[in-house]
């Protein structure tokens, strides 16, 4: 990493990706146990696991960068709301397997992106990271998009819950590719693409799937933003916190 | 065990000249350590109790996700939080496995399931029992892994051979379940106060429903001669049970925790523990459906099972209708 | 009587039956590592063969166990019938001369 990097924009730009990995790996978590049959059971905890992984390495490296003696535990079990980086779709609730899979889907898409650019990264460690989450997350995205394209063009019913839920999260689809202060020094230092720049990709890439579905992608969609600045989050993520948390709050400093 | 209660459907162990011609045969094979395979002559009475036995070990392994899952969202650390996850996730293969084993006798999963759903066929009783503090994510490893591996190691020689390739997968894939638990047991035995009363207590809430996993005494049960004569069964519940105690009580000295029974204690004479047995009528209540999680664990399982069936519907007929497609082609 | 049968498992062989509404059982094979041959390692249900190979991953390479995976329908697989065992098998079992230990060749030749 060189010196002249801004050292804070990176740990924010580090906090971005571990957040999106570690509230979305929780929300997929909560599937385990509970799925519409055995073989998704096992795939979606491989997903939750794999995302977990990358939290840790993620977390671990801003935690590096901060140079305030913090844990990626720390950061994952002691911050609270207004810290968290994470874009506002990874927070959304579950709902039914079909929302779960839509927003894993619209999700994976835009990170198969990002990390191909992440691997020709300036710096080594991004890099390192961006090469091991972007295999898991070729899985993932290959397995969520023939998901969303079974059940978009099954029977009628999953066809129209399958649009119901892409009408519900396509408008926390644009904060991913909101650009800020931070994304122009990550820019500037190539440690990270412009997030605008992947649109194009990204767009193609949904098209295409959601056609194959027979789903209609909405039109001039709303943007929610303010989860990757930090700005506004929604109020499913305090309660997300509250479960995640629980312990390390109640009995501070424990080792577990 | 995981399949506690599984009566034979036969009238007990019948004597080689009772037996008709392909009986003998059979009971021969077995006898001389032969597999039996899916399409291999068997007796009825063997194919039914294996179902209910396969399907009733299967049925415990997925509702066992659902106590040590209680705590997926609550674990304390992402390594804890991946560790926990793993497991319970091995858990959804081991009843897959089992399954697939049920299934070469001639039964789909669908129709375990419903009958799992509808209370038909039974789970085991241990995972009626609530997870209510994180130390129990340590007590469930420990004890009871502990004690399903303490019957599932000889279930690897087991007669029928879908069942026992399935159990020889699954103790390879444990070897790490009950060394996790007592691992999170040696932290919280270690660690604040709290930790260790959490711990003690975790102890002292499953001991006696991890030697209740074990079945009544069958020493003199027809129904257990059969299937040990099958060798679908191969060690008795009580030995077992003693075997459960005398690993467990050193194990528990170790972490400094106390055995939730006054009157335990080594007897030389016989080179076992003296244990007090555990309340039979608390562990038949809990197998008719009264125990503390029965109406949940159930309703858990009803609501995946119903929730998730225009997800396997639709997935079906996507498969379908591009079948259809590619044939028109 | 013939000596295979249309299925491995029984009661699963029937093309007949009404339109199905389980997604049906395929069989998993497994090569552990280059240069083996691929092992039946056990069974799992999936829509159609792209979700049967993709479940087999997610289900049967979770240590890292594969570097391959056959996936086939169970009611494809062809059997042997277990009662035709003597007909199939034990002819071979007098063909002694086609094992190298029933060949004598003294030490002072050598390995052979």
């Amino acid at each position: 990493m060189a010196d002249t990097i801004d050292r804070t924009a990176l740990q924010q730009f580090l906090l971005r990706m571990g957040d999106n990995t570690l509230i979305l790996g929780h929300r997929v978590s909560e599937w385990c146990g509970h799925a519409p049959v055995l073989e998704e059971d096992i795939a979606l905890a491989n997903t939750a696991l794999d995302l977990i992984g990358q939290t840790q390495l993620w977390l671990d490296y801003a935690a590096e960068v901060e140079g305030a003696g913090r844990s990626a535990d720390d950061l994952a079990f002691l911050r609270d709301v207004w810290d968290f980086r994470n874009v506002l779709l990874v927070e959304l609730p579950n709902g039914d397997f079909g929302q779960t899979l839509m927003r894993q889907f619209l999700y994976d898409a835009w990170a198969s992106i990002m990390l191909g650019r992440l691997q020709k990264s300036a710096d080594e460690r991004v890099r390192e990271i961006a090469e091991k989450a972007a295999k898991e997350n070729a899985y993932h995205v290959e397995r969520s998009a023939d998901t969303v394209v079974g059940l978009g063009d099954g029977t009628e019913e999953s066809h129209r819950r399958m649009q119901a839920a892409l009408d519900y999260l396509y408008p926390y689809v644009g904060e991913l590719f909101e650009s800020d202060a931070t994304d122009a020094a990550m820019v500037e230092a190539g440690v990270a693409p412009d997030p605008a720049g992947l649109r194009e990709d990204y767009d193609a890439l949904v098209g295409r799937v959601m056609a194959d579905a027979t789903l209609r992608l909405p039109e001039k969609a709303y943007v929610h933003r303010g989860g990757r600045s930090g700005t506004m989050h929604t109020e499913h993520l305090g309660h997300l916190l509250c479960t995640m948390q629980w312990l390390q709050r109640a009995y501070p400093g424990c080792r577990w | 065990m995981y399949a506690q209660m599984v009566k034979s459907t036969g009238k007990g162990v019948k004597t080689r000249e009772e037996m008709s011609e392909d009986e003998r045969a059979f009971q021969d094979k077995i006898d001389a350590d032969t597999k039996i395979e899916p399409r291999d002559w068997m007796p009825e009475e063997y194919r039914k109790t294996l179902v209910r036995q396969i399907g009733q070990h299967a049925h415990s392994e997925i509702v066992g996700q659902l106590p040590e899952g209680n705590w997926i969202t609550r674990a304390p650390t992402l390594e804890r939080k991946m560790i926990l996850l793993a497991k319970v996730q091995d858990e959804a293969g081991h009843g897959l496995y089992l399954y697939a084993a049920a299934e070469t006798l001639g039964v789909s999963r669908d129709e375990m399931t419903e009958d799992l759903l509808s209370g038909k066929m039974k789970y085991s009783s241990i995972f009626n029992y609530p997870t209510l503090t994180w130390a129990d994510m340590g007590a469930v490893g420990w004890l009871v892994d502990g004690a399903a591996i303490m019957n599932q190691v000889p279930l690897q020689r087991t007669s029928y051979g879908p069942y026992s390739r399935a159990m020889i997968r699954i103790c390879k894939e444990e070897s790490f379940h009950q060394r996790q638990g007592y691992d999170i047991m040696m932290k919280m035995a270690q660690g604040s106060p709290e930790q260790k009363r959490m711990a003690q207590d975790a102890l002292n809430r499953f001991w006696y429903p991890s030697l209740m996993m074990f079945g009544p005494s069958d020493a003199d049960s027809v129904h257990s001669a059969q299937s040990m004569a099958w060798k679908i069964k191969i060690n008795t519940n009580d030995e077992l049970r003693q075997k459960f105690v005398d690993q467990t009580v050193p194990q528990a000295e170790y972490l400094g925790l106390s055995i939730p029974d006054p009157d335990l204690k080594w007897n030389a004479e016989r080179g076992h523990y003296d244990f007090t047995e555990p309340d039979w009528q608390e562990f038949f209540d809990v197998i008719k459906g009264n125990g503390p999680c029965n109406t949940e664990r159930l309703g858990d399982r009803t609501r995946a099972w119903e929730e998730g069936r225009w997800v396997r519907e639709g997935l079906m007929a996507h498969a379908n209708k591009r079948a259809a497609r590619i044939a028109a082609e | 009587m013939s000596s295979v049968n249309p299925s491995a498992y029984p009661d699963t062989d029937s093309d007949a039956a009404p339109p199905r509404k389980e997604w049906p059982l395929w069989e998993i094979f497994i090569r552990g590592q280059h240069g083996m041959s691929h092992r039946h390692v056990g069974s799992l249900h999936a829509p159609d063969s792209e979700m049967a190979i993709k479940n087999a991953r997610d289900v049967y390479t979770r240590r890292n166990e594969g570097v391959s995976i056959w996936a086939v329908e169970s009611r494809h697989i062809a059997a042997t019938v277990p009662s035709e065992k003597g007909p199939m098998f034990e002819p071979s079992e007098s063909k002694v001369y086609r094992h190298p230990t029933f060949y004598d060749i003294p030490d002072e030749v050598g390995h052979m």
